[in-house]
């Protein structure tokens, strides 16, 4: 009874109901999201904390039910090792060669999509095409078209004179390659996701700015760019999230779990991926969960540092 | 999703009408109407077949021989092999059974994030209870926690339940959705008013009668398209399966890795298999591509 005390008068209106309704009343709330938050704290919260406490003992793939304590050594152990490293750096450069294209792409297509256009609905749909291929499908295909003697992309290189491109043993050119596969499934879902934003923008803000003789370009930087630009900060934060956890594209380039013969584009994802399954490293594969885990939360702190620091001219919305 | 960001940091309990103020503009004609040149539609239809070329080659790769794939000058239109390719790609990666496997798991995700989501959408948009904002807000900030990260433990669980090489380990962990809670509160803040729900309770209705004859009814564009897009990731997921799976038990990810994994000699029996473990989904896209565009749009603005 003392429960719904400090809660009534939230809902006036109904005829005051029995002490017991009410009580069932104002626990019944609970009742509605309880499948939801059991569901997320049994395989959503808990195995993230339990994830950090496995980071500091042994244990192994055959034997999971083994624990023994370790300390700090599996992150030494992986702060030691150079495929780390690796690791760590191909996952900013494979983040930037597939991000930041596919960002200023979207752009482009939301800004055409944007248009008064004949067949919107098939332009729109078509180009989420991608995103509804899934990762493993769509790195097969991609690692047809980037091969070595018969792939159609070298081949159609071939045409304009560039010699064969080893898109699988080089650094740049395989990560190039795995950007593509990235690039190809998403632009077209941030595309759509600018359009709603673009399409969000108020009316009267391009016609005061083409009252004012505003060119389409001078409309598109002083309009369009910062009227969507919380929208762009989200795509930014998700596509980094994205990029720091990828994974089946460069798992399924070759089919191997290093990455590439030498590593060259192997990710932070796989490199988790490739201690604890082909290594059978659980501990060590969780210490690595956690620092991706932390590299996330910097990265999306200095997103919104970043962001925040310019805030005003929002208010426009 | 940043209106949204903005709108719960504002007012997350009465969901302001935001839903109106779209058509409202829309009407008034929202964004630009400037109409299209040439020039945009060369460049839409450029990113079109960019779009579908992939694809397009993996039917004609999966419809030739090995040896015609080898070709130089490539070949570039469809061949004769399609069935007798199919074929083989059932008989050595089990799509067959992967796309059985695939059907169960995806239906069955599907069906229980949409029933939690709409339980919970409805709780956090409707109903008053204590902490009600913190756990909303709590439930937004995981959205941004990768899943991949809880893989370790979650595999730990599952071998303890002795659940490996069971579709009920790659279906229950994937039940949650904080996306699919907070896609689902924001469409019934905006669409269902709160004298509906005054007058339904005036009317001695209780809250689980209100939530299956008033709320059902109403959320239901909003379950639809939930649906889709959460039987379209399921369908897709590839992290876990591929952990918690084998062959024995396979999806269709489990099976393409399987395919990729250079089991399977044969380039265009690859190709044919990737055809096979694609064409449910770009199915569903086909019928319903408009919807699911529509949902990402809407949850661009909202959710």
């Amino acid at each position: 009874m003392t429960l719904v005390a400090p809660a009534p008068g939230a809902r006036p209106s109904p005829p005051a109901p029995a002490p017991a309704r009410r009580a069932l009343r104002a626990l019944s709330p609970y009742g509605y999201i309880a499948p939801f938050f059991t569901l997320f704290a049994a395989f959503g919260l808990f195995p993230l904390l339990y994830t950090a406490y496995i980071s500091f003992y042994k244990v192994e793939l055959q034997t999971p039910g083994d624990k023994l304590w370790r300390g700090w050594s599996n992150y030494t152990a992986v702060f030691d090792d150079p495929f780390f490293w690796t690791a760590l750096r191909n996952t900013f450069t494979l983040g930037a060669l597939s991000t930041i294209p596919q960002l200023m792409l979207a752009l482009g297509l939301a800004h055409l999509l944007n248009y008064k256009l004949r067949g919107r609905t098939l332009f729109r749909t078509v180009m989420l095409l991608p995103y509804a291929t899934s990762v493993a499908a769509a790195t097969l295909v991609f690692a047809q078209l980037f091969g070595h003697d018969f792939g159609l992309v070298n081949y159609a290189l071939s045409l304009v004179g560039i010699g064969p491109v080893d898109w699988q043993t080089g650094t740049w050119t395989s990560q190039t390659a795995v950007s593509c596969i990235v690039i190809w499934r998403w632009t077209g879902y941030n595309a759509l996701i600018f359009l709603a934003g673009m399409q969000s923008i108020p009316a009267d803000l391009y016609e005061a700015a083409e009252m004012d003789g505003a060119s389409r370009w001078r409309q598109f930087f002083h309009v369009t760019l910062p009227g969507l630009r919380p929208t762009i900060v989200f795509a930014v934060i998700m596509s980094t999230i994205g990029a720091t956890q990828l994974f089946g594209e460069p798992l399924l380039f070759e089919g191997s779990a290093s990455g590439g013969i030498s590593h060259q584009y192997q990710t932070l994802g796989l490199y988790m991926y490739e201690q604890g399954w082909s290594f059978f490293h659980l501990g060590r594969a969780a210490a690595i969960a956690w620092v991706m885990f932390l590299l996330i939360l910097l990265l999306v702190g200095l997103n919104a540092l970043l962001t925040r620091r310019r805030p005003a001219k929002e208010t426009a919305r | 999703m940043t209106t949204t960001l903005t709108d719960t940091r504002r007012a997350p309990a009465n969901g302001a009408p935001a839903v109106n103020r779209p058509t409202t503009r829309r009407r008034k004609r929202a964004g630009r109407t400037m109409h299209a040149g040439r020039l945009t539609y060369a460049f839409l239809v450029l990113a079109t077949l960019t779009s579908m070329f992939p694809l397009y080659y993996t039917l004609v790769a999966a419809s030739r021989s090995n040896a015609d794939i080898a070709r130089v000058p490539p070949v570039l239109w469809p061949g004769p092999n399609l069935l007798h390719n199919f074929q083989q790609a059932l008989q050595q990666a089990d799509i067959g059974r992967a796309l059985l496997n695939s059907l169960i798991v995806s239906s069955s995700i599907t069906v229980g994030t949409v029933l939690c989501s709409t339980l919970a959408g409805f709780a956090f948009a409707k109903l008053r209870f204590r902490g009600r904002n913190a756990l909303l807000a709590f439930t937004v900030g995981t959205m941004m926690i990768p899943p991949q990260l809880g893989v370790i433990p979650l595999f730990m669980v599952i071998a303890k339940l002795q659940w490996a090489n069971q579709l009920q380990a790659v279906i229950l962990p994937s039940l949650v959705s904080a996306f699919g809670v907070f896609f689902m509160r924001q469409y019934i803040a905006q669409s269902l008013p709160d004298e509906l729900i005054e007058a339904a309770r005036v009317d001695g209705a209780s809250t689980s009668r209100i939530f299956w004859t008033i709320v059902i009814p109403v959320a239901r564009p909003a379950m639809a398209v939930l649906g889709l897009l959460t039987f379209m990731t399921a369908w897709n997921d590839f992290f876990w399966p591929i952990i918690a799976l084998s062959s024995q038990e396979p999806t269709v990810q489990v099976a393409l890795r399987q395919l990729g994994g250079g089991y399977v000699q044969d380039q265009s029996v690859i190709m044919a298999g990737t055809l096979l473990g694609t064409l449910p989904v770009l199915v569903v896209f086909g019928l319903l591509g408009r919807q699911i565009v529509g949902g990402i749009m809407h949850g661009a603005v909202k959710g």
